[in-house]
């Protein structure tokens, strides 16, 4: 790409940096834009000013928007079969084990976790890779998890995915107008002398040359590469992003450029993102509401505030120790940290009761017997855990009892009813359980 | 296991007499190809002293493997040509025969690598792996010694029934107690240099803490001087004493991990620092990419490498980060701060307008 | 492990089964009458439609062909005897039949032949791996160097003569324009048992042309192989530990390298024993696949069977030895 003179010209009939307002700023982002393309670009006047502007804060949360994507009791157990002759089912891998949550409308929610606890598989379930074992997803009034493949294809053009890879996930002997343009033949959306100038559209909307719509994906770098699966995912206009690990394959410079490229679509388009990643700083820059996930399961979800500043959930707080910071430079030396022992163990045959129990050091009798149950305990903040509370603060005896019905050792007191109402729901009641008093309050 | 420490450490006080362990100075590696040599690595100079740990951060084709691989001597001694200086405990590696080199390598200095999946052999039990690297540089051992060695190295890295697991292939472990049995491999001659090239990236977060513990531990015990490859400036912050910031096959900014991070004085650091979100930052925090793409280092920039995605030359008069390669100079706190910028106020530049934009919350701290 | 052997068995027992069903439709509903070669034959060259039919009552032609082939598998199993025109012939069991043309038993025709390709090809493999492998790594340790470059353009000319063209001027040059007296005694076979310096000499010659042209296919399955594990990370770990280069090159690189280019023999092994029909016919040794051609030829149906089947049986196994051999020499593959 050379010095473009038409940047301005171009620029014109497309909405990018449509939340910059005055014109003059409105060639500066297609400048910057170009800027992320290509390095052999010669800049002249790129200030720090103009570059910060383009960059963005942590995404804020709406909490009055509705759910684009309600995610119920979701299940994905994949067989595992015996050697021998005949092939028996000996076991299953509970990958993904009964979670639930919602995704809001043009929002953002954050899966994390360590590698094997479900959240790419998840991930895979929602744009119907994989059919799920049971569950609903329930998205424009339909369940995902209940459609055929061909009463899936419609929809897929409202759910859409974007990959780790950006080396393997495009076609290398297609170019990249046809990558691009592919998703928009197949659902015959427009004719076929409107897929081209909608392919430079889609390009340009990421920051790369329209004009390369005829090269192919070697030619890009890696960020560059996955912009282009961006625009692959965009081309429908979809309604919620599925977006697994969308920048750990990329160098730290260009994992912000793809973050803020990102911001800027959910802005303009209203897309919805599940935000799949194990890096929890980016994750809580991107998604306003986060689901931490062990082993298959929620352990514990909630707004970012509450989930990076005051888990409840052993697991969240050893996970957040661990996470190196920067800041810690001006102190030196390592910091505090929960440490973890011992490896996941395996989805196959995971624990009874709590499925963290043999790495808590909290864990007693109760948690071997009784699954602690996903519960509201705050306003948007739900944990998976018997002694659920501040880290330094966890309770001594089990919150979960008069829940449950059971006494202080998970065994069943006689005569009690259990009161697991609002226990399972993907999104938030207007009540909830108060750890201190033990009763159900509100707002 | 008891007495190797006491014996290192001993060795450790009469080696700062002598200066650093690890002494690298004007560093240049260069690979011929057919479009042209493409020069990785050039005027590189740093220093390593027993029980402290160098961070050298950098992107892809920053140079930092490269560099470090130079110390090992792994480069093809065919493909690649290297000057300088490199001195190992007093030894001069650069240009030192093969077999006396190979006498240097995973004995007096070992290293780790990113993918342990990949960097042990398939076919072989990880502790025919370990004895193997031991028995190399301990000819007069038996068989049986080390795999005494190799089972207690196991244990001391926190492999549960070392015994057993001995016995295993590198694909029957989980990815942390791959890595684990790597460090292990490494430290089984005692190294007085332990080079580890990215060796938490592929890991989960919680595994990378067990890791990253179990090398400082390590450090302690052995006193090895330690250099840590990495992008990640959370690692950077939490391990190393020093850092070492490289662009383009440059060093860029060099000096104490506190300076580098809390005050550095280099567009391409502040790059660093504002394109990675921080766990515990301010959600007001913006965060700032660096544009464009690491360089070519077949065609690399004229003058300074990093001008043309640099968003502060314009604070620099005339055409001097095009035309000019900056100076690896002192900054404002001293000798011990090197950087290579030719802004003139580089640190009123960060903490005015840097620092508010991706830091609010640390701009009253520092002032 | 002992479930997959099952497994592979069965399965192949279904190829063997199919294979011979195709070769027996083959000819049944070939263009003339399977009977008519030997009719021909029978009555030099005087055979009338009348004459036809009483060999193919006899042979069994004018029953449905499922019986006919139910016979055949039968034989496998249980003694039988066979009746060509006026004559009977005892074949015991497995029997494969009776040759259209000698009349003998195709099975100890069958087992006679065995010496002969046998030793074609133990010689040729041999040959193969004895300089392919070793050339193969001594390339790949100096690849991009001009003798690499040399060796491996002058390897490709020659894999891609025709192997019969090549094997033809192998024989013209050394035996007929330079004389070389070590190779005249070509194109007699004689058992080992009669003496190895007769045998030796008789198959050196066609050993000659099937290791040149099989160690150039194996010298670049090595050289391509021992390129892509000396480029592995845990070549370079091995580097790092300090070892020696010969321990890096064989012990870690080979290694890895010889997985691949043992597949690949295992299965051309299994094609030599086979009956390697072009080295047979070119040096006129008559082995199986010599024997093979002339069946062909003289629409010797029980022959021709005999040939398919024995090829059939012999890759079958050849695979399964590969799969078990794979398993032991890469212990992350695990056969199920």
């Amino acid at each position: 790409m050379t010095q473009d003179p038409n940047a301005e010209t171009q620029v014109q009939p497309t909405e990018v940096g449509a939340n910059a307002a005055e014109a003059g700023e409105r060639q500066l982002t297609a400048e910057a834009s170009d800027a992320y393309g290509t390095h052999e670009v010669g800049i002249d006047n790129l200030d720090f000013a103009a570059v910060a502007e383009h960059g963005h804060a942590a995404s804020e949360l709406d909490p009055d928007a509705p759910a684009v994507l309600t995610v119920d009791n979701l299940k994905m157990y994949f067989p595992v079969k015996s050697s021998g002759v005949v092939r028996r089912t000996i076991g299953h891998v509970q990958a993904v084990d009964g979670i639930s949550f919602e995704v809001p409308k043009g929002g953002s929610i954050g899966l994390v976790g360590e590698s094997g606890c479900g959240k790419s598989t998840t991930g895979r379930l929602i744009t119907r890779l994989y059919k799920p074992t049971g569950g609903s997803m329930m998205f424009a009034d339909q369940d995902l998890a209940k459609l055929s493949n061909s009463e899936m294809k419609p929809l897929r053009r409202d759910v859409q995915m974007i990959f780790q890879d950006p080396y393997t996930s495009l076609n290398p002997r297609h170019t990249v107008g046809t990558i691009v343009g592919a998703p928009l033949e197949v659902h015959k959306i427009v004719p076929k002398n409107k897929v081209l100038p909608r392919v430079q559209e889609l390009l340009e909307v990421v920051g790369l040359n329209p004009e390369h719509y005829n090269r192919y994906p070697n030619e890009f770098s890696g960020g560059q590469r996955q912009r282009i699966g961006i625009a692959r995912a965009l081309t429908l206009n979809p309604k919620l992003l599925v977006a697994d690990e969308p920048v750990s394959a990329l160098d730290v410079s260009i994992q912000a450029q793809v973050i803020n490229l990102l911001q800027d679509i959910q802005a303009e388009f209203e897309v919805a993102f599940l935000f799949i990643a194990h890096d929890l700083a980016i994750v809580r820059h991107f998604c306003p509401e986060i689901a931490v996930m062990y082993l298959g399961k929620i352990v514990e979800i909630g707004d970012r505030d509450t989930i990076y500043n005051h888990p409840h959930h052993p697991y969240t707080q050893a996970l957040l120790s661990a996470v190196p910071d920067v800041k810690q430079a001006a102190v030196g030396g390592r910091r505090e940290r929960i440490r973890l022992e011992g490896d996941v163990p395996s989805p196959i045959n995971p624990p009874s009761g709590c499925r963290f129990r043999t790495r808590c050091q909290f864990a007693q009798e109760i948690c071997a017997k009784v699954e602690p149950p996903l519960l509201q305990i705050g306003k948007r903040h739900k944990a998976a855990c018997h002694f659920a509370g501040e880290l330094g603060a966890h309770p001594a005896t089990p919150v979960t009892t008069q829940l449950l019905g059971v006494d202080d050792q998970g065994s069943p007191v006689p005569g009690a009813t259990p009161t697991n109402t609002q226990l399972t729901i993907p999104g938030y009641e207007k009540t909830w359980y108060d750890l201190k008093t033990k009763q159900t309050t509100g707002a | 296991m008891t007495s190797i420490p006491m014996t290192q450490s001993s060795a450790a006080e009469t080696s700062e007499v002598e200066g650093p362990f690890l002494q690298v100075e004007d560093l240049k590696v260069t690979f011929p190809t057919e479009d042209g040599p493409i020069t990785a690595v050039s005027g590189l100079s740093y220093s390593v002293e027993k029980g402290k740990t160098l961070g050298i951060v950098g992107e892809s084709g920053s140079g930092k493997s490269v560099s470090s691989m130079a110390v090992m001597g792994l480069h093809d001694a065919k493909s690649a040509r290297i000057s300088g200086s490199i001195r190992v405990g007093g030894t001069e590696v650069v240009g030192l025969g093969e077999s006396r080199m190979r006498a240097l390598r995973g004995n007096s200095m070992a290293m780790i690598f990113q993918d342990a999946l990949a960097a042990l052999h398939p076919f072989y039990k990880i502790g025919a792996q370990l004895e193997e690297a031991y028995l190399v540089h301990h000819s007069s051992a038996s068989k049986r010694d080390a795999r005494r060695k190799a089972i207690e190295m196991l244990d001391r890295v926190g492999i549960p029934q070392p015994d057993r697991r001995v016995d295993d292939f590198p694909h029957q472990f989980s990815g942390g107690m791959r890595q684990r049995a790597m460090i292990a491999m490494g430290l089984i001659n005692d190294p007085s240099l332990l080079i580890a090239d990215e060796p938490t990236t592929a890991l989960d977060v919680t595994v990378q803490a067990q890791i990253l513990d179990l090398l400082q531990d390590l450090q302690r015990e052995f006193n090895s001087a330690v250099i840590i490859i990495t992008h990640d400036l959370g690692v950077i912050a939490e391990m190393a004493d020093d850092v070492l910031v490289m662009y383009a096959g440059r060093c860029v900014e060099y000096g104490s991990t506190k300076e580098i991070l809390v005050a550095p004085e280099m567009p391409y650091t502040w790059g660093l620092l504002s394109s990675v979100p921080d766990v515990t930052a301010s959600t007001d925090a913006r965060l700032i990419p660096i544009p464009g793409n690491p360089p070519s280092l077949l065609r690399p920039p004229t003058g300074c490498p990093f001008h043309p995605r640099c968003v502060h030359s314009d604070k620099v008069p005339g055409d001097l980060c095009r035309t000019t390669l900056p100076e690896l100079l002192p900054a404002t706190s001293g000798p011990a701060h090197l950087k290579r910028c030719h802004l003139a106020d580089p640190l009123k530049v960060y903490r005015t307008e840097v620092l508010p934009e991706i830091a609010p919350d640390l701009v009253e701290e520092t002032r | 492990m002992f479930a997959y052997v099952v497994k592979r068995l069965i399965s192949g027992v279904l190829v063997v089964t199919l294979v011979s069903m195709a070769i027996f439709l083959l000819f049944w509903y070939g263009p003339s009458s399977p009977a008519q070669p030997i009719c021909d034959r029978e009555t030099s060259n005087r055979c009338t439609q009348a004459k036809l039919a009483v060999y193919e009552k006899t042979l069994g032609y004018d029953n449905p062909v499922y019986e006919e082939y139910g016979k055949f598998v039968k034989g496998i199993f249980i003694d039988r005897t066979l009746t060509i025109a006026s004559s009977e012939y005892e074949c015991t069991a497995p029997c494969l039949g009776v040759s259209f043309r000698t009349k003998q038993p195709v099975k100890e025709e069958l087992i006679s032949r065995m010496p002969a390709t046998f030793s074609i090809a133990i010689g040729g493999a041999f040959l193969y791996l004895l300089f392919g492998v070793p050339i193969g790594v001594a390339a790949a340790r100096r690849r991009g160097s001009v003798a690499d470059k040399a060796l491996v353009s002058s390897f490709l000319f020659i894999s891609s003569i025709p192997y019969y063209l090549f094997a033809l001027l192998t024989w013209l040059y050394l035996t007929i324009t330079f004389e070389i007296p070590l190779f005249s005694d070509t194109g007699y076979f004689s058992p080992i048992s009669e003496g190895p310096w007769k045998w030796f000499s008789g198959l050196l010659l066609a050993w000659v042309a099937l290791g040149i042209f099989g160690c150039t296919q194996y010298t670049r399955f090595t050289r391509g192989a021992m390129v892509e594990a000396l480029s592995e990370d845990y070549i370079r770990t091995a580097k790092s530990k300090g070892l020696p280069a010969r321990t890096i090159v064989y012990k870690h690189g080979l290694r890895a390298a010889l997985v691949p280019v043992v597949t690949i023999f295992g299965i051309d092994f299994g094609t030599l024993l086979a009956g390697t029909i072009f080295t047979e016919r070119i040096f006129e040794i008559q082995g199986i696949g010599w024997w093979s051609l002339e069946a062909v030829y003289g629409k010797d149906l029980p022959v021709v069977m005999a040939t398919a089947l024995f090829s059939a049986v012999v890759l079958i196994t050849a695979n399964l030895l590969v799969d078990i051999v794979y398993s032991i020499l890469d212990p992350r593959v695990r056969l199920s």
